[in-house]
């Protein structure tokens, strides 16, 4: 019983990493349909602004993950306004390519910068718990508020804000947006400013879990969060986090009490059983188009 | 218009390439040796200090005038490119030491997945092949053309389970290792194989896969198995992590190591939670052995930090190389190879080596280092 809810707070704390880097990929799906492959690697930059500004400037906590949400808000705008905005209407495959080209970019100038393994720098004095044998620390429980709250948060600004109105018209119909006086490349700004925060805090709590980051870090835990957000339904705000979730749980209880060997296989195997129930993920909603 | 100049360029680029490759046979005044070393990617530090010890190996020769081949004097001209610790990457630079640089052989790669990788294209071109660090066994199996200068994983398994049962007295092991790599997949088998021979007990052998940052699944498994060691046979990038997660779960058990712990990064990320630690390796900095205490003494003076075990055997590799090409007597890939295989006895940094006939695996020794005051101490020797 102890190792049970062990578990389960071993699959809460990654549930939650999926959940905070998925919510970025579903956020730019939700408004431009694309699936922005950098993601991944926007979060691992996060990882590296913040690691800098924790070991160079000795910075706390609050202001590392202010200084880093601004830069990786910027380096995602930068990135929709270099890359993205010149095929907003080509076909969406250039725009994937593009994406996953930006990646690369990315992995590898970060790579030519600093090839070595980083540690990341103690940001959250860590205390442990233990309840009844079950094992916790307060940076296991902040991992699991903090993406909880963002996402509460996030669907505040999509359904009660200013912004998030215009969000939901870009998403609606693209094309009417500018007639109604709706700045549409502002609002694209926006979302990719949001959505590049979110793997700035993502980047900041995994350092503090996960204390070691280089420049690959964010390929494999980037697809996991994509995968998160396609089960989950991608678009949806809710989907993300509960895609995130159910990967962590899948991932650690087939660990757990599978063979770890085979972890993966069945992770996944049980994932693409989800999707050929619900081809539109867990939350979404068939697409009916009419002719 | 500009389409016919793009032509001429490119009839340009495609006459100048194949005259470089026309030329590219050796050159009398000076011997061209590939070198494949993971200077980029997850074991980063370890590829650079494969780099500097295969520059000051070439350096000491060229200082000293250069090899001696026959009446002629040699220089030798290291290519040194970046495999990233991929597989992938390996064997596109094996290609390209080969057909390209044309090099009369080739030293590396270092993690066994890449070296795997860079094997039956040595093979099949004919080159000599040393890997300095790649333990898995199947790397030289039914080649003639590849040698390692370390020991291999059939005797390093060993030597950590005996270490296990007799030195810890340790009842019970779990294991912890990287199924997706060839060297920490065979290790962990050979220990699960000779563990049970000391009189122990395997309780758990769990695996995650390469760049998996959260171990708590089979970490909590493996707690729940209470094991006496907990052995974690994967690279320093890793161990930091892996070390930590087990304590702030609560696992009390020893842990133990291998050859892949041996880097510098390893005690800088990994701090008070690796004190008492202990892990294998091919030589120590701190034993009196005088050839280990000369190179470790001249590395530090010219790069400012420790050798890790992977430079002091490229190094050796480098050195065991020139050796057989100075007997070889030419510069011909096949008699090169031929020298090799009757290396005897030579002294090197990381001990004596020699190859047994029909086999590019020397007999060497293993030493147990434990990890005391934030530093790599030498525990015990372990001969075959």
């Amino acid at each position: 019983m102890i190792i049970f809810f062990q578990q389960f707070l071993n699959a809460l704390q990654l549930g939650a990493i999926y959940a905070l880097i998925a919510l970025g990929y579903t956020m730019v799906y939700g408004i431009i349909r694309l699936i922005n492959f950098a993601h991944g690697d926007i979060f691992m930059v996060a990882a590296f602004i913040g690691f800098l500004a924790g070991t160079f400037l000795k910075l706390p906590l609050v202001p590392t993950l202010l200084l880093t949400m601004l830069f990786t808000a910027l380096l995602g705008v930068t990135i929709e306004r270099v890359a993205y905005r010149r095929l907003r209407y080509a076909p969406r495959v250039s725009a994937v390519i593009t994406a996953l080209g930006i990646g690369l970019f990315l992995e590898n100038f970060v790579r030519a910068l600093q090839p070595n393994p980083q540690v990341f720098p103690t940001l959250i004095g860590r205390q442990e718990y233990a309840f009844f044998g079950v094992a916790t620390s307060n940076v296991q429980v902040i991992i699991i508020a903090v993406s909880v709250g963002l996402m509460l948060l996030l669907r505040y600004i999509v359904q009660h804000t200013m912004l998030g109105k215009a969000m939901r018209a870009v998403s609606d119909n693209r094309d009417v947006v500018p007639l109604l006086g709706i700045n549409l490349n502002l609002v694209i700004s926006a979302t990719f400013a949001l959505g590049s925060a979110l793997a700035a805090v993502g980047g900041i709590f995994y350092g503090q879990a996960y204390p070691s980051i280089d420049p690959y870090m964010g390929i494999v835990i980037g697809w996991k969060a994509f995968i998160s957000a396609v089960v989950g339904g991608i678009g949806l705000i809710d989907g993300a986090m509960l895609g995130g979730f159910l990967l962590g749980f899948v991932e650690i209880f087939v660990a757990g009490y599978l063979v770890s060997t085979l972890r993966d296989g069945i992770a996944f195997t049980i994932l693409i059983l989800v999707l050929l129930l619900r081809p539109t993920g867990l939350l979404g909603r068939p697409v009916t188009k009419k002719v | 218009m500009v389409k016919k100049v793009f032509l001429w360029l490119l009839v340009g680029a495609v006459a100048l390439t194949a005259a470089l490759l026309a030329t590219g046979s050796f050159a009398a005044s000076e011997v061209r040796i590939g070198v494949s070393a993971p200077l980029t990617g997850e074991i980063a530090p370890l590829g650079q200090s494969t780099k500097n010890a295969a520059l000051m190996a070439a350096d000491e020769i060229n200082a000293a005038g250069g090899l001696k081949v026959g009446k002629d004097r040699v220089k030798v001209r290291l290519i040194i490119e970046d495999d990233e610790n991929k597989p992938e990457s390996t064997a596109n630079v094996f290609q390209k030491l080969i057909y390209q640089d044309n090099v009369l052989a080739i030293v590396g790669s270092q993690s066994s997945k890449c070296t795997l990788a860079g094997v039956p294209i040595a093979e099949a071109a004919g080159v000599p092949q040393i890997t300095p660090w790649s333990t898995n066994p199947t790397v030289t199996v039914g080649k003639r053309y590849v040698f390692r200068a370390c020991f291999t994983d059939d005797f390093q398994g060993k030597v950590v389970a005996d270490f296990a049962a007799k030195n810890l007295k340790a009842k019970t092991a779990a294991v912890l290792y990287d199924v997706a790599s060839d060297y920490n997949k065979g290790i962990a088998e050979v220990f699960r194989r000779e563990f049970p021979k000391s009189g122990g007990r395997v309780v758990a052998f769990e695996s995650y896969t390469t760049g998996d940052r959260d171990f708590s699944a089979q970490l909590t498994k493996i707690k729940a198995a209470n094991p006496d060691v907990l052995f974690l046979p994967n690279y320093f990038n890793e161990i930091p992590l892996q070390v930590q997660q087990a304590r702030k779960l609560g696992i009390t058990a020893k842990i133990l190591g291998s050859d892949s712990w041996d880097n510098e990064v390893l005690l800088k990320a990994g701090g008070e939670d690796l004190e008492g630690t202990y892990f294998s390796n091919h030589y120590s900095p701190d034993i009196d052995r005088p050839q280990s205490r000369e190179f470790v003494k001249k590395y530090e003076a010219r790069f400012g930090q420790k050798p890790d075990a992977a430079g002091a055997l490229t190094y050796d590799a480098l050195r065991i190389l020139f050796a057989a090409i100075e007997k070889a007597g030419k510069l011909d890939r096949k008699a090169v190879r031929d020298a090799l295989a009757q290396t005897k006895g030579f002294a090197g940094v990381t001990g004596d080596i020699s190859y047994p006939a029909g086999s590019g695996d020397p007999v060497k020794s293993a030493v147990m280092i434990q990890i005391k005051g934030g530093q790599f101490r030498y525990s015990a020797t372990v001969n075959p």
